[in-house]
């Protein structure tokens, strides 16, 4: 049997997809328009790295010393094996030990 | 379009440690729903249509008989503002194709698979197919994981006991280690970081990747040139007698 959707649901839910998907393209699309070169360039270049870095090192900190020595760990096991599931399962494998023994 | 097949089956194995954690917070979103009273039918509306975890989180945190409609949508709206930067990014890999073509792989584009992408992209081989096959396993990891959350009543509770919540600090640090271009990144990381501190510290919800990425873009366009630093590295070592 089929639940319905109440009206309401389907308007906020779709309000909130339309936001998301409007910045997703709308991020693309206007970066299209950027110049190629320069200045301007060097940014959009450093942006990828930038951004991903400051995704993690917030949750990093949170951690404290260990969850430092977790994320060294991480980028240890990535640089030598080149194995994304193997570096995280190291990372958390700290974080797990550390949890577990309440330090 | 002949390598449209492998290309997806590629971007989805690429995806197979990410999506195991997703999968699991998933999961946690789940049970959450289950309390506020989502259907299975209300949480695949929302998974197909937002697609976007952290901000299903608060949605649901924020549902209730009469939905607080236009909070919903703001709060939405900047949760998700970093997606602006996300799509900018992917300017160089969707260069040449069509409106079309980038109107259809935008929609399934995560943190996750866009990072994977990303480092893969380091390494000369991503494309639109590898990002959309991502995506694609993505979403399905997700969806599946929030309706067992859903129907089966939450058998991960508390994911913090097996930091499963650092999983995916893991794996962005990990694909971040791909990312590195060398000494060139050094005072972009640096601000990115450092930004990204503070408004972790004094703002709330995900302005901080806004912040962090915006920053450490800026100090690259304002910063010295990759030129001008090759030759002060030289400086310092002439000046340290190497």
């Amino acid at each position: 049997m089929l639940p319905a959707i109440e009206p309401q649901v389907l308007i906020a839910v779709g309000l909130a997809a339309a936001v998301t998907y409007s910045l997703r393209l709308g991020g693309l699309l206007l970066a299209s328009r950027f110049p190629r070169s320069g200045r301007f360039r060097r940014a959009m270049d450093a942006l990828p790295g930038a951004l991903l870095f400051s995704l993690v090192v917030p949750s990093i900190v949170a951690e404290g010393v260990w969850g430092l020595m977790a994320a060294a760990l991480t980028a240890i096991v990535v640089l030598r094996t080149r194995n994304t599931l193997a570096a995280m399962l190291c990372g958390m494998l700290v974080i797990f030990a550390v949890r577990k023994m309440g330090l | 379009m002949k390598h449209r097949k492998p290309e997806m089956i590629r971007g989805a194995r690429a995806n197979v440690p990410v999506a195991a954690s997703a999968m699991a917070y998933g999961s946690v979103l789940g049970v959450l729903a289950a309390q506020k009273g989502l259907s299975w039918l209300d949480m695949m509306y929302m998974n197909s249509a937002v697609f976007a975890g952290a901000a299903q989180f608060v949605m649901v945190d924020m549902w209730s008989n009469h939905m607080p409609i236009f909070e919903m949508t703001l709060a939405v709206l900047v949760i998700n503002l970093r997606y602006l930067l996300i799509g900018a990014s992917l300017d160089p890999l969707f260069s040449g194709r069509s409106l079309l073509h980038k109107m259809g792989m935008m929609h399934l584009v995560a943190d996750e698979n866009w990072a994977v992408t990303m480092s893969e992209q380091r390494n000369g081989s991503a494309t639109t197919w590898f990002l959309f096959g991502g995506g694609v396993f993505l979403y399905l990891a997700w969806s599946s994981g929030t309706l067992i959350g859903l129907l089966g009543g939450g058998f991960i509770t508390r994911p913090e006991e097996y930091a499963l919540d650092f999983a995916f600090t893991a794996v962005f640090t990990a694909l971040a280690v791909g990312l590195w271009r060398g000494k060139g990144d050094v005072l972009p990381w640096f601000v990115a970081g450092a930004a990204a501190l503070l408004a972790h510290k004094f703002l709330p919800g995900k302005w901080y990747i806004v912040a962090g990425g915006l920053a450490g873009a800026i100090s690259a366009m304002v910063g010295p040139c990759e030129s001008d630093e090759v030759e002060k590295v030289e400086e310092v070592e002439d000046a340290a007698g190497y």
